[in-house]
């Protein structure tokens, strides 16, 4: 495994919002509140939690679409907040992203085959002829065939366009790819030629994922780690087997008691939630979790759980 | 309120006979069944899943049963919709008016389009309990607020005055709910209710949906694409597929002997917990165009067992076990 590819620590990002009736007032939404964690090389890292969470936030801090308020992002060994131009041009190369819908993420009136070199053109690596063969290559790479180079994306249907814009996600040979939600919007049948197609590119190439998904057992079924996160906060993170079949957190136990049952008549524990999440405006003090978790104790109320390894994974929880 | 029970022969009566259902939509590129020679039937306090991918006429077989299939294109052909015997396909449009919501609710996908984003709650919700029930102001009142409780909304009588922006997508869903139970219908179709939800709010509702269900003994079809949510909400399930049913059964036995090669596709092409399987299963090429089917299995160009016969003829319904039956040439008799 070596070193990690990505280390992240402490980190936060808080969002100011305006309140009040003339929005005078501003208050802060600790959107991603010091979190720390780390994602080897080859590996994937699934990201789950309900919106609101902090998983886009923290894929967006690590796109480096957004600026840390504190803590630091690692990546390859290097502080990429410290990093000068040159190095954070080859920062952004080495992390690319798919996105959830690929009707929205692909330009309409581009062909495909300049949709797929424009990473090429912006790096400004090969030349023209050099692009074209590179294009074939990724075309190829993704399963579509090489005269898709001259079509637009209205031509294909939404797995082909997904596979597009993987394409172009894998043009300047990234080190990591975010996947945002990649196939929540492709029908059922589909799905699986997709997360099949992205297993077989990480074998081949080597990548690491940073996979971000509302189904869990798609996300247990493509991740080495599983990271799940409340408001702003990581309350369970270890192998993904061990998370998704023998969760700890009461917050882990009722995400995962959500998803499809191993067999109909499995005994699985069934735990659902009261109440709905908070607002990360004013998140609960002591354990965030507690005012709907099941098995709350008085000090959850009072003391914030940190992180400590139960049975092989790191739990946030008063109860271990 | 209690519906007298039609008198009707042994064993217990469904709430809603589908018979030889067939809506179709004529487009530019030519004249899609939609809907094609769907039957089934749906008893008091059960629930039928309908799965199937999107185009496969799930939505559409919906909107045949309620007579809200978008006109002038789609036209319902042939069949039966019986509601407790009685032929909905055959009533006036004014008939119709007063047996939607009141005795057939729908749940719809997204809260906000059920909801009129510019009334409150409580004007939303007194309308249909008005309607039905001929109630006026402080009983009128009165009923709104045993609706909202009804569905788990904490203090109903403030929420009575909220609008719809300043409730929370799952609050949403249930407001919609109470206006679904308003009747109460004797058929609710909830059409993927939770798919806009988070996931415990999701698990909130689905408890909800059940307990509903049971109180008022309701018959509810149940429309998704999340074979989880079937396995834990369903009696029985319907697979769809080009606009038929390729199978239908009790859901302990599709879940574990399917007879239709696509469900059997389906059911191992979706990751499961616990089974980790390098590679899923895929289901080759793309679900069909509608408009241009060949003659034949809609499935055959896509199924690993297909034959020369699946391509020549469509396959008859059969029976493979009680309550059990699939369209596919593997379990015809010859």
């Amino acid at each position: 495994m070596g070193a990690p590819l990505v280390e992240v620590s402490d980190l936060t990002k808080h969002f100011p919002v305006r309140k009040g009736a003339l929005g005078w007032s501003t208050v802060l939404v600790r959107a991603v509140d010091s979190i720390s964690f780390t994602l080897a090389s080859g590996h994937t890292l699934g990201l789950v939690g309900e919106s609101g969470c902090g998983k886009t936030t923290t894929s967006k801090l690590i796109l480096g679409l957004e600026r840390p308020t504190a803590g630091v992002i690692r990546f390859a060994g290097q502080d990429v907040l410290a990093l000068d131009r040159e190095g954070r041009r080859h920062w952004r190369r080495a992390v690319q992203a798919v996105f959830q819908d690929p009707y929205a993420s692909l330009d309409p009136r581009m062909r495909v085959g300049s949709i797929v070199a424009e990473p090429l053109v912006i790096a400004g690596e090969l030349d023209a002829p050099g692009r074209r063969r590179r294009v074939g290559e990724l075309l190829d790479l993704v399963g579509l065939p090489a005269r898709a180079a001259a079509l637009y994306p209205h031509e294909f249907s939404g797995g082909q366009r997904q596979r597009i814009a993987i394409a172009r996600a894998l043009a300047l040979s990234p080190k990591l790819v975010v996947l945002d939600e990649p196939v929540s919007a492709l029908d059922v049948s589909i799905r699986a030629q997709i997360l099949n197609l992205l297993t077989d590119l990480q074998e081949q190439l080597g990548m690491s994922y940073l996979f971000i998904a509302h189904d869990l057992a798609a996300v247990a079924h493509m991740s080495h780690e599983v990271l799940v996160m409340y408001l702003g906060k990581i309350v369970e993170w270890g192998p993904a087997d061990a998370v998704a079949l023998r969760p700890k957190h009461p917050y882990t136990k009722a995400l995962f008691a959500a998803a499809l049952p191993v067999d109909l008549d499995g005994s699985r524990e069934e735990v659902t939630l009261s109440g709905e999440v908070p607002s990360p405006i004013a998140p609960p003090g002591g354990c965030r979790f507690h005012p709907r978790c099941p098995s709350a104790m008085p000090h959850c109320a009072t003391q914030a759980p940190l992180l400590k390894e139960v049975e092989g994974r790191l739990v946030a929880c008063h109860l271990y | 309120m209690e519906e007298a029970s039609p008198p009707e022969s042994v064993g217990r009566p469904s709430v809603l006979d589908v018979r030889d259902l067939g809506t179709h939509i004529v487009t530019r590129w030519g004249r899609v069944r939609a809907v094609d020679g769907v039957s089934f039937a749906v008893g008091e306090g059960e629930t039928l899943g309908l799965v199937g991918e999107s185009g496969s006429g799930k939505s559409m077989t919906c909107l045949s049963i309620v007579r809200l299939v978008p006109r002038p294109a789609a036209r319902i052909v042939s069949g039966q919709v019986l509601l407790d015997g009685e032929d909905l396909l055959v009533k006036r449009e004014s008939e119709m008016q007063g047996i939607r919501g009141r005795r057939v609710a729908m749940i719809l996908q997204d809260p906000m389009s059920s909801l009129n984003p510019v009334f409150s709650i409580g004007m939303q919700i007194r309308e249909p309990v008005a309607s039905y029930h001929g109630l006026r102001g402080r009983s009128l009142t009165e009923r709104a607020t045993t609706l909202l409780a009804a569905v788990r909304i904490p203090s109903p009588a403030e929420r009575l005055r909220a609008f719809p922006h300043q409730l929370s997508g799952g609050m949403r869903q249930r407001v919609v709910g109470a206006m679904a139970i308003a009747g109460p219908p004797r058929l609710l179709i909830a059409d993927e209710p939770t798919t806009s939800l988070d996931l415990t709010i999701q698990a909130q509702y689905l408890n909800l949906l059940k307990e509903l269900q049971e109180r008022h003994r309701l018959a509810m079809i149940f429309v998704t694409h999340n074979l989880g949510i079937v396995a834990r909400m369903c009696d029985a399930v319907a697979v769809m597929y080009a606009g038929r049913i390729v199978e239908l059964g009790p859901v302990a036995r599709i879940f574990k002997a399917p007879a239709h090669p696509y469900t059997q596709a389906l059911l191992e092409s979706v990751p499961r917990l616990g089974v980790r399987a390098g590679r899923l299963r895929v289901i080759e090429g793309q679900p069909p165009d509608l408009a241009h089917l060949a003659p034949g299995c809609a499935f055959a160009p896509r199924c690993p067992q297909a034959m020369a016969r699946c391509r020549a003829e469509a396959p008859p319904e059969t029976t493979v076990g009680e309550g059990h039956r699939t369209r596919c040439w593997l379990h015809a008799a010859a």
